[in-house]
C-alpha cells in the first residue's frame, strides 16, 4: 500500500480518535458541563465518518449547474441526514444544559460527586 | 493540494478535541469547542459537503458557543481536578480506538466511486432532482421532498426540545437573587456597539438569501433559522435581553416555533386533501414540477421559522436566569 493510498483511511482515524477523546470525556471526567461537551464531540465525529463517506473523487458538492457535462457529483444523502442532525444536535444539547442548570440551582455544583454527597 | 490542507485540518482537530479535554477551565473548553466545530465546517467542505458545512459554521461555532456560555454564566467556570476510574477509562477508550482503526482498513479508501454508499439511492437522486423539482440544489431536493417524512420528524424534535427547555427552565429560580434586565448588555463598550450594529442588518439579510435561495445554492431553512437567530443573539448581546425581547417579543417567539411546525404538517396535510399521499407536493398545483417547487419553498419556511423561534426561545430562556455572584 503506498502514502497516498493510505492517507484515504485518515478521515476514518480522525473519526476514531475525536470518537474516543469524546467517549473518555463522557466516562472520566465528572462535570457535568464537561460531559456534555464530551458528548458534542462524540457526536461531531460521527458526523465526521458519514460526511468522508459522502466523497467521490473528483466531485463537487451536489448543485447541478446548466450547460455542464459529465459532472461527478459527491452523494447527497448522508448530506441531508448530518445536516438535519446537527440542528436537532443543538437542540437536545440546549435540554442538557437546562437541567445543569436546574442541578446548580438544587445543588450549588455541577461535579457529580458532590452532587451524589448531597444526596 | 488540497490533500495536505485536509490533513493540516484533521490534525488541527484531534489537537482541539485533545486540548478540550486537557483544560481544567470551562471558558477555555468552551471557546476551544467553537474552534473545534470552525474546523470541522472547514473539513465538511473540503468534502464537498457544502450545506452542512453552512450548519455547521452557523449552529456549531456559533449558537452552540451563546447557549454554552449562557450555562456557564448560570453556573460555574472551573472544574474540579478529580476523575472516576480515569486508568480503567483510558484502557478502554485506547482498546475502542484500536478496533475501530483496525476495522477502518476494510472500508471503501476516501473517494472511492465504487464504494456500497454510492450505488443505490444516490444516483437516483441525482438524476430525477432535475426532472421532478427543476432546481440544483439535489441536498434541498433530498431534504424537502424525498425524505420530507425524515426531516418534519427532525422540525418536531426542534421543537420538544424548545418545550422541554422552556418547561425545565421556565420556574422561577430559588434563593433572593433577582434578575435584573438593566446590567445585561454591552452598552457601556463603544467599539462592540458600533461593530456590531454594523454587522446585524447584513447577517439576518444573509439568512433571508440563504433560505430563499436554498434551492439553488446552499442553504435551506435549518441554516437560515440558525443564521437570523444569531443575528437577534447578537442584538441581545449588545443591548440587552430587554431590547431584544422589546424588538421580538416572546409572543412571537413562540408562534414562530408553533407556526413553523404547523406550516410543515399543514403543507402535509393539503397534499392529502388534494387527493395526493402525505406531503406530495405534486398535487399542489396544475404541473407537477411546479407543485414541488412550491411544497419544498413553504416547508423550507416552515423549517426556518420553527428552528429561528426554537434556538431564541431556548436562549431567552437561559439569558432570562439571574447570574451566579
Amino acid at each position: 500500500m503506498n502514502l497516498l493510498e493510505l492517507l484515504g483511511y485518515f478521515n476514518y482515524w480522525v473519526f476514531a480518535i475525536v470518537l474516543t477523546v469524546g467517549l473518555y470525556t463522557v466516562i472520566a471526567k465528572i462535570n457535568l458541563v464537561k460531559k456534555l461537551i464530551g458528548l458534542s464531540i462524540f457526536q461531531s465525529a460521527v458526523f465526521l465518518m458519514y460526511i468522508t463517506m459522502d466523497k467521490v473523487e473528483g466531485g463537487t458538492a451536489p448543485i447541478i449547474q446548466k450547460g455542464m457535462e459529465n459532472q461527478v457529483f459527491s452523494n447527497p444523502l448522508p448530506q441531508v441526514l448530518i445536516l438535519t442532525a446537527i440542528v436537532v444536535g443543538v437542540s437536545t444539547l440546549a435540554l442538557g444544559l437546562a437541567i445543569v442548570v436546574r442541578i446548580f440551582e438544587a445543588y450549588g455544583t455541577i461535579e457529580e460527586d458532590e452532587i451524589l454527597d448531597a444526596d | 493540494m488540497i490533500i495536505i490542507f485536509a490533513l493540516f485540518l484533521l490534525s488541527l482537530l484531534v489537537i482541539t478535541a485533545l486540548a478540550i479535554v486537557q483544560t481544567k477551565n470551562l471558558f477555555v473548553a468552551v471557546m476551544l469547542t467553537s474552534i473545534f466545530s470552525l474546523l470541522m465546517a472547514a473539513n465538511f467542505f473540503i468534502l464537498d459537503a457544502a450545506d452542512v458545512a453552512l450548519t455547521e459554521a452557523a449552529v456549531g461555532a456559533g449558537i452552540t458557543t451563546v447557549i454554552f456560555l449562557s450555562a456557564l454564566a448560570l453556573t460555574t467556570e472551573r472544574e474540579k481536578a478529580v476523575q472516576s476510574a480515569q486508568r480503567l477509562t483510558l484502557v478502554v477508550v485506547a482498546v475502542l480506538a484500536t478496533l475501530i482503526i483496525y476495522a477502518t482498513f476494510d472500508k471503501p479508501r476516501l473517494g472511492d466511486p465504487e464504494a456500497p454508499v454510492h450505488q443505490h439511492l444516490a444516483p437516483w437522486y441525482l438524476e430525477k432532482t432535475p426532472e421532478y423539482m427543476d432546481f440544483p440544489n439535489v441536498v434541498t431536493a433530498v431534504l424537502g421532498s424525498f425524505r420530507g417524512y425524515d426531516t418534519l420528524g427532525e422540525v418536531f424534535v426542534v421543537f420538544a426540545a424548545c418545550i422541554g427547555v422552556l418547561f425545565i427552565l421556565g420556574v422561577k429560580p430559588p434563593g433572593d437573587r433577582h434578575y435584573d434586565p438593566h446590567a445585561s448588555g454591552l452598552r457601556h463598550h463603544l467599539i462592540p456597539q458600533v461593530v456590531g450594529r454594523l454587522l446585524i442588518p447584513f447577517i439576518v439579510l444573509f439568512g433571508l438569501y440563504v433560505q430563499f435561495h436554498g434551492e439553488y445554492g446552499p442553504g435551506g431553512g435549518f441554516q437560515a433559522g440558525a443564521l437570523i437567530a444569531s443575528g437577534v443573539i447578537l442584538y441581545a448581546l449588545l443591548e440587552g435581553e430587554t431590547a431584544a425581547l422589546r424588538a421580538v417579543p416572546r409572543y412571537v417567539l413562540m408562534g414562530l416555533v408553533i407556526g413553523g411546525a404547523s406550516l410543515y404538517g399543514a403543507v402535509g396535510l393539503v397534499c392529502i386533501l388534494l387527493g395526493g399521499n402525505f406531503l406530495e407536493y405534486s398535487v399542489l398545483s396544475s404541473n407537477p414540477v411546479s407543485g414541488q417547487q412550491l411544497g419544498i419553498l413553504l416547508i423550507e419556511a416552515g423549517v426556518g421559522m420553527a428552528v429561528c423561534g426554537a434556538l431564541l426561545s431556548i436562549f431567552h430562556a437561559f439569558a432570562a436566569r439571574p447570574m451566579r455572584v
